[in-house]
């Protein structure tokens, strides 16, 4: 029985040899993938981000406990940083998170960013199809401790987490463009220590200043302590609400179209450039464009649409 | 596609013991050789420590071990990991651990044993040596 069929089963193995085909590209995958693609859609993407430290794992390991007691199964993917020397990693996400490593309704997938850049993997999306396949009702994504840039993540969860810490700064910071304009939820975590009020203060003044149309989400600031479990059912409530006003207001589907947008240029891309990679390695074609190209015979646009000239009269992708 | 093929580890404190200053650096010493190590923390169950490598998809798991309880958390480690047909999965382990008991933990499936004062180079290098990513195509079904 090939993959595929057995992840829709809901085999664990199964589901882990193909996020790991998807995570190093090997051929087979890609039909795998083809299979699992009209089961996928269902799942409520959650993404949570935030600096390192602000408490991501721990935040996600309560709200483990708190959808699996709604009955809900959960897959997390949890990403950290690549050596840029080694190209090893430290994937230590799922320590705070190991003690529900044996329930069957939770998954849990560390990635490594392998070089990709936004706070994610180059995988990830195609992680996310797979566990939304497997039946997962949330999938949780916790993307690498981020700083000020890294929005990916907003582009593949249906809601998505900012996780902030007291102490990080003060109006400015809060102004700046960037992750704080993604954030369809704000968590103050670690709620206990000082400077909570200052943190919770400058954020609601910079909501103030936006101008949020009648039907549009304004973000909610909420206040956590997740490692005593403190603020979680209020954190659960607005995600609840975020889900339901993104289906009541059609940005839901406005949203699902925005992804298969970026999808598809992905694929396009990838494939295209694979295309052209392949065809450098077939002959010297592309060896002596670019020799046109250094001794100034031609200018790099005419020779891209060149190639892409020969790759339409070709025909083989 | 391109394809980059990375070995996965898992390191596990299997039972009730706190010490795990050795399983950090060993993990330490696994990332600068390349890999991409998962730690699972310390008071893990076998249980844990099995499906955690499943999820995971790991090549190798290093369990270590400074309680005195490695004959019976070791290999019922290698036990589930069979239960749950992933015996390909390869398991070493570490910590203090008689002689007498390295010839029983390798009969019971554990691969390779190490003790204190061991180099993490020769760790590293016999992870190289005896540990490959698997390949698309072998996997056992």
């Amino acid at each position: 029985m090939g993959l595929a069929k057995r992840i829709l089963q809901g085999d664990i193995r199964a589901t882990a040899r193909l996020l790991r085909e998807v995570e190093e590209e090997l051929p087979g995958a890609i039909d795998e993938l083809k299979v699992l693609y009209p089961h996928t859609g269902r799942s409520h993407v959650v993404g949570i981000t935030g600096a390192p430290g602000s408490g991501k794992s721990t935040l996600i390991d309560v709200l483990i406990d708190a959808y699996r007691r709604e009955n809900k199964t959960v897959g997390v993917i949890a990403i950290d940083p690549s050596s840029p020397f080694s190209g090893g990693a430290i994937l230590g996400d799922r320590i705070r998170m190991q003690r529900h490593a044996t329930d069957e309704g939770v998954f849990i997938r560390s990635l490594a960013t392998r070089g990709w850049h936004g706070g994610l993997s180059k995988a990830a999306a195609n992680v996310i199809h797979i566990m939304d396949a497997m039946g997962r009702d949330v999938i949780l994504v916790e993307t690498v401790g981020v700083g000020q840039a890294e929005v990916d993540i907003m582009n593949f969860a249906h809601t998505s987490l900012v996780a902030l810490v007291p102490g990080t700064g003060d109006w400015v910071q809060t102004l700046k463009a960037g992750i704080l304009e993604i954030a369809d939820i704000f968590v103050i975590n670690k709620a206990d220590k000082q400077g909570v009020n200052e943190v919770e203060v400058e954020l609601q003044a910079m909501l103030q200043m936006g101008a949020y149309s009648a039907d549009a989400w304004k973000p909610r600031i909420l206040l956590t302590e997740a490692i005593n479990n403190k603020g979680i059912d209020d954190v659960m409530e607005a995600i609840r609400q975020h889900r339901e006003s993104l289906i009541a207001s059609g940005r839901y589907e406005a949203h699902l179209r925005e992804r298969s947008r970026l999808e598809l240029f992905e694929v396009l891309k990838s494939s295209l450039m694979d295309r052209v990679f392949r065809m450098a390695t077939e002959d010297d074609y592309v060896e002596k464009l670019i020799d046109d190209l250094a001794s100034r015979r031609v200018d790099p646009y005419s020779a891209a649409s060149e190639v892409l000239k020969r790759i339409v009269r070709e025909g083989k992708f | 596609m391109t394809s980059g093929r990375k070995l996965r580890i898992l390191v596990a404190k299997p039972g009730l013991d706190g010490h795990d200053r050795g399983a950090k650096i060993l993990a330490r010493a696994y990332r600068d050789a390349g890999f991409e190590v998962i730690y699972s923390g310390l008071h893990q169950t076998p249980e844990q420590i099995v499906q955690a490598a499943l999820q995971e998809d790991v090549d190798l798991i290093g369990l270590s071990c400074l309680s005195g309880a490695h004959m019976y958390l070791f290999p019922r480690v290698i036990d589930l990991l069979k239960e749950s047909k992933a015996e390909d999965i390869t398991v070493i382990g570490g910590g203090i651990i008689p002689m007498d008991d390295i010839p029983k933990l390798k009969k019971a499936g554990i691969k390779e044993v190490f003790l204190p004062g061991g180099s993490l180079k020769d760790m590293v290098d016999w992870a190289k040596a005896n540990v490959e990513p698997c390949r698309y195509g072998e996997r056992k079904e």
